[in-house]
């Protein structure tokens, strides 16, 4: 089997690619999709943690569970966000959404 | 073991014998087990590949009879006795156009789109139990929610092929496709609820061993909610908008050719024979049948001709119906199929659970009292239907009765 | 450092690390947007795999289910319907260096603190079929009802908010 450590440095690696991506890039969406990757990196740690430490990994798997909605229902309201902006001001890149008055 | 009694379980045994032969040969048992898996797969992946040829042919006679003509006969160079080489011929014909890639179109995206469809298509065949025991890819303990990730996973190549056409009306056919594909998910899943609910398990073979009375007797109304949102999710007629002929052009297969246009239209009938495979171990208890425990092959039997029944019902709809509009396609999967689903699960939940509390344990017993209990849900439809229709009528009655104008006193005065 | 043992495992863990590793590398440095989105929906596979890896099964149909057919299909209906897919030549990042310091630095502090620990190489218990406790724990007063139901909550008013921002005058 593979060690545990291994999975939780994966994840920690997807965690910092997401963090330069939601830093970084200047596309609204990139950010969002860079902030699913962090998401799902905190996920591979719950799932493996569960795995490897807990008797029939229900609470490392039902935490999962809920991230999963949590996560589903942000990237549903940032989206909805996105378009009104877009709709409104024509704009979707992060540099140039400085102001809150247009 | 017998002649009779090797052909009697077929494929198992088959499987046993090869995997002594590979033992034989002196491999261990992981190289042998992993050779052994591989051949199984690309055989459930070819089946449906060559199977498609065959129904094909089927739904054009289907189609053609339903129009009152004859479809694909014996006229003509290739075409075989009742036209069942016309298949091939066209399979020759797709193979030898031309592939177009439209200039600006992302081309990468563009090839992988229609490859991907077929593979999507032939994943869900590594669950369906086609026999007792054995005849199977693997039977997860999650076989139909795996069954329902992938379908839903595969809209991504709708997405694809639309977008990387960079054309207006593959934009368009790709993006309704992919809100009627996600909107009749729900109601695709809820209805899928109730026969898990009654079988208590997810995997594909624990739901046909569970219906020892088949599902769509117990649950009518769940089965025919899954088989319009089945229809749907296919895009067969009413809901064919994915590729509306007259509407969108071939919506996102427009700029489509060759053998790319031949894997979409063949992940389309990979898809309806799959659907009514779904259909079929769902409701109408997969592979049982007379005999079955004592020949497992006629289990494959049995099988094949639900699903021909299923899917003759299906390219019925084809030839019979028309298109439904994207609205009302929409509404009537919001305003109606989704609330019902909801409706019918909890009431089915409530039922099974009276049902078993009451001791009745007879599979018929609880098939019948389950069946009175759709048929309660239809009648309360039914009449919600009516009186909303009622209500209907007498606000267009209302609105005709005031623009009649008929005592108007500016009128006469002014006149 | 002891060695590696190349079992089945391993090297599939492997392979599936450096797929999810190299798509979301691909999904931060992409410059065209739709690629971006496409780059996600394979990362996100990697995961599934490695989920399933982890004798998680229903977790990775989740993943599937979820995040690829309900997620990304909506960051690339909005893509569409936004039709900004940025130009090739536009720059895609805006002070890369910075963020990559960054990035680098929260790396190596949790690659550090996690390297101090002793984690098993084995995993404790064997492997159950847990979906009905799964099933159960989520409708036991005693466990996890009440976050279930604030969930359910919670989407429904994510829903309804949604529906009312992105709506046209």
């Amino acid at each position: 089997m593979v060690p545990l450590s291994w999975y939780l440095i994966l994840a920690a690696v997807l965690f910092a690619i997401g963090l330069y991506g939601v830093l970084a890039r200047r596309h609204v969406v990139a950010v969002l999709m860079s902030l699913e990757l962090m998401l799902n990196a905190v996920n591979l740690n719950l799932v493996a943690l569960a795995r490897y430490l807990e008797a029939g990994a229900v609470v490392g798997q039902t935490f999962t569970l809920f991230v999963f909605a949590l996560a589903a229902a942000e990237t549903g309201v940032g989206l909805a966000l996105i378009i009104a902006i877009w709709r409104n001001r024509e704009v979707v890149l992060t540099d140039k959404m400085k102001l809150l008055k247009g | 073991m017998t002649f009779w009694a090797f052909i009697a379980d077929f494929f198992v045994n088959v499987g046993a014998w090869l995997n002594d032969l590979l033992l034989g040969w002196g491999l261990t048992p992981f190289w042998a087990t992993l050779i052994l898996r591989v051949l199984g797969g690309l055989i459930l992946a070819t089946i449906p590949l060559l199977a498609t040829l065959f129904f094909i042919w089927y739904a054009r006679k289907i189609v053609a009879r339903i129009q009152d003509r004859i479809g694909p006969n014996n006229s003509g160079v290739f075409n075989g006795p009742y036209g069942l080489l016309q298949s091939f011929a066209d399979a020759i014909k797709i193979l030898t156009k031309e592939l177009i890639i439209p200039e600006g179109a992302d081309v990468v995206i563009f090839v992988l789109a229609p490859v991907l469809m077929v593979a999507m298509s032939l994943a869900v065949w590594a669950v369906l139990p086609f026999g007792p025991s054995g005849m199977q890819g693997v039977d997860l303990n999650i076989g139909i929610f795996y069954i329902l990730a992938i379908s839903s996973a595969s809209l991504f190549t709708m997405l694809m092929g639309g977008w990387s056409s960079r054309n207006k009306y593959a934009d368009v056919g790709a993006f309704r496709a992919a809100s009627l594909l996600i909107s009749y998910e729900i109601p695709q899943m809820l209805s899928l609820l109730a026969p898990v609910m009654l079988a208590g398990t997810l995997s594909m073979q624990g739901l046909i061993q569970a219906q020892s009375v088949p599902f769509f007797i117990a649950l009518p109304i769940p089965a025919l909610i899954f088989f319009l949102a089945i229809t749907a999710e296919i895009g067969r007629l009413p809901f064919e908008l994915a590729e509306a002929d007259a509407e969108i052009v071939a919506g996102y297969q427009t700029e489509y050719s060759g053998m790319m246009f031949g894997a979409f239209y063949l992940g389309e009938f990979i898809n309806n024979f799959t659907v009514a495979l779904i259909f079929v171990m769902l409701f109408w208890s997969g592979w049982r049948g007379p005999g079955v425990e004592a020949v497992p092959i006629l289990g494959i039997f049995w099988l094949m001709l639900k699903t021909m029944i299923v899917v003759t019902v299906l390219f019925a709809f084809w030839a019979a119906m028309p298109r439904m509009r994207i609205d009302h396609i929409l509404n009537f999967n919001w305003k109606f199929l989704t609330p019902l689903a909801l409706v019918t699960v909890v009431v089915i939940a409530i039922a099974d659970r009276l049902i078993r509390d009451a001791g009745i344990t007879s599979a018929w017993g609880q098939a019948g009292l389950l069946f009175l209990t759709n048929v309660l849900i239809a009648l309360g439809t039914y009449g919600l239907l009516y009186l909303a229709g009622k209500r209907q009528q007498r606000r267009l009655a209302a609105r005709r009765f005031a623009t009649l104008n008929l005592t108007s006193p500016e009128g006469e005065n002014a006149g | 450092m002891t060695a590696i043992p190349i079992t089945v495992q391993t090297v599939l863990f492997a392979i599936f690390a450096a797929l999810t590793v190299g798509a979301a590398i691909c999904v931060v440095t992409s410059r065209n947007l739709f690629h971006t989105a496409l780059w996600l929906v394979l990362a996100l596979f990697g995961l599934a795999a490695l989920y399933m890896l982890l004798e998680a099964p229903f977790i990775a149909g989740l993943q599937l289910f979820i995040y690829i057919g309900g997620i990304a299909v909506l960051i690339v209906m909005v893509i569409m319907v936004s039709r900004q897919v940025m130009h090739p030549t536009e720059k895609s990042v805006n002070e890369p260096l910075t963020a990559l310091v960054t990035a680098l630095l929260v790396l190596a502090g949790v690659v550090w603190m996690i390297v101090q620990i002793p984690w098993p190489k084995e995993p404790l218990h064997p492997a159950q079929d847990n979906l009905l406790a799964l099933g159960q724990a989520l409708v036991d007063p005693g466990k996890f009802v009440a976050p279930f139901e604030i969930t359910s909550l919670l989407l429904l008013v994510v829903l309804l908010g949604a529906i009312y921002i992105a709506k046209e005058r």
